[in-house]
């Protein structure tokens, strides 16, 4: 049985295709088989960040309307065992996913994974409501800035209402956040909405932080999830976050500002 | 240095600002959540009715929808002016 977990946010450009490579990726990295699946059709975008998108063939949209098996499609990710990628299709028509149809994916998978993780598109239409209506559980992915967390609030109340589990009463999807672009200077300054605010407003529990990181941009030029760089605040942020998907307390890191001695800023050099 | 602290403290704003319209825009929110989507034209076309007869603000018509075992209930309460 593999745990469906859906990242999602509302609001597009929050860091939702980064999470779910990063997080997939993490999983995959502690030897949970995974999956990742993009249900952003007509705007795919999970198959540059995972660095494999020159090897689609075959998508989403082929496999439920039948012209390709599941096994064409998935993409086996060329750094970690265990991880297989879904592409999202290029195709502008919008009803291209069924509900059937995704169920009937996701059946198949649940039988050979530990791990499916739906990469959500923004906004609340029927490819986010189709994204998360199989969830167990949701990362929801908020920037601490003032329309992020609105929509995020808004994506709460869809989790509770149109889901499976909603709708059939079973136990509600466990709600997660994670926090991404988080700037402690900024925080430190009162520029920005700190993280107890945040968790206080949306009243779910907090998976992770993931600080503003330049490792985020460099690791999507390079289309290998920020994960790997195992050096950066942000991958070991990343991992942190996957730690307690999987049930283990660790501490927060990256949250508290740390003002830099005049010494460091002189020869402190380039911060990787 | 007192000036520094000044500037400071003028910036502690925005975040507090920020958390102040988010806890009432959520608040609204919720208020709202697990509603059937045809109540704010509901309220809407509710309170022209009303205003055909008595002049009221937006917010003197508040409809509540409760759902108990078997029925639903629609609660409205409109605040007349006095007249």
């Amino acid at each position: 049985m593999a745990k469906i977990i859906v990242v999602t946010s509302g609001k597009g450009g929050v860091g939702k295709t980064t999470s779910a490579a990063a997080i997939a990726t993490g999983l995959a990295l502690r030897g949970k088989k995974t999956v990742v699946i993009d249900f952003d059709v007509g705007l795919r975008n999970l198959d540059l960040i995972m660095g494999c998108e020159r090897r689609v063939v075959y998508d989403l949209v082929n496999v439920i309307q039948g012209e390709a098996g599941l096994n064409q499609a998935l993409i086996r990710d060329k750094r970690v065992d265990n991880l297989h990628i879904l592409p999202a299709s290029q195709t502008r028509d919008k009803d291209a996913l069924t509900l059937e149809g995704v169920e009937k994916v996701l059946d198949t998978l649940n039988k050979d994974f530990d791990f499916i993780i739906c990469d959500s598109p923004a906004g609340i239409e029927r490819g986010a409501q189709l994204a998360m209506y199989f969830a167990d559980a949701a990362i929801v992915v908020t920037n601490p800035e003032v329309s992020s967390v609105r929509d995020s609030d808004r994506i709460l109340g869809l989790l509770a209402s149109k889901t499976r589990r909603a709708e059939r009463g079973e136990d509600p999807i466990q709600e997660h956040l994670l926090i991404t672009r988080y700037n402690p200077s900024r925080v430190d300054l009162g520029d920005m909405l700190n993280l107890e605010d945040i968790r206080e407003i949306l009243a779910i529990d907090l998976l992770g932080l993931i600080p503003e990181s330049e490792a985020v941009l460099r690791a999507s030029n390079q289309g290998v999830p920020v994960t790997h760089d195992d050096d950066s605040d942000a991958g070991q942020a990343y991992a942190d976050t996957v730690a307690r998907l999987l049930g283990e307390e660790v501490p927060l890191r990256f949250h508290e500002y740390q003002k830099k001695s005049l010494l460091s800023r002189m020869f402190g050099g380039v911060r990787r | 240095m007192k000036l520094l602290e000044f500037l400071k403290r003028e910036r502690k704003k925005s975040a507090s600002v920020a958390k102040e319209r988010l806890q009432i825009i959520v608040a609204h929110q919720r208020t709202q959540r697990g509603q059937p989507d045809y109540m704010p034209l509901l309220e809407k076309e509710l309170l022209e009715v009303i205003r055909r007869y008595v002049q009221i603000d937006d917010d003197a018509v508040n409809i509540t929808l409760d759902s108990e075992d078997n029925c639903s209930v629609l609660e409205l309460n409109v605040t007349l002016p006095k007249s």
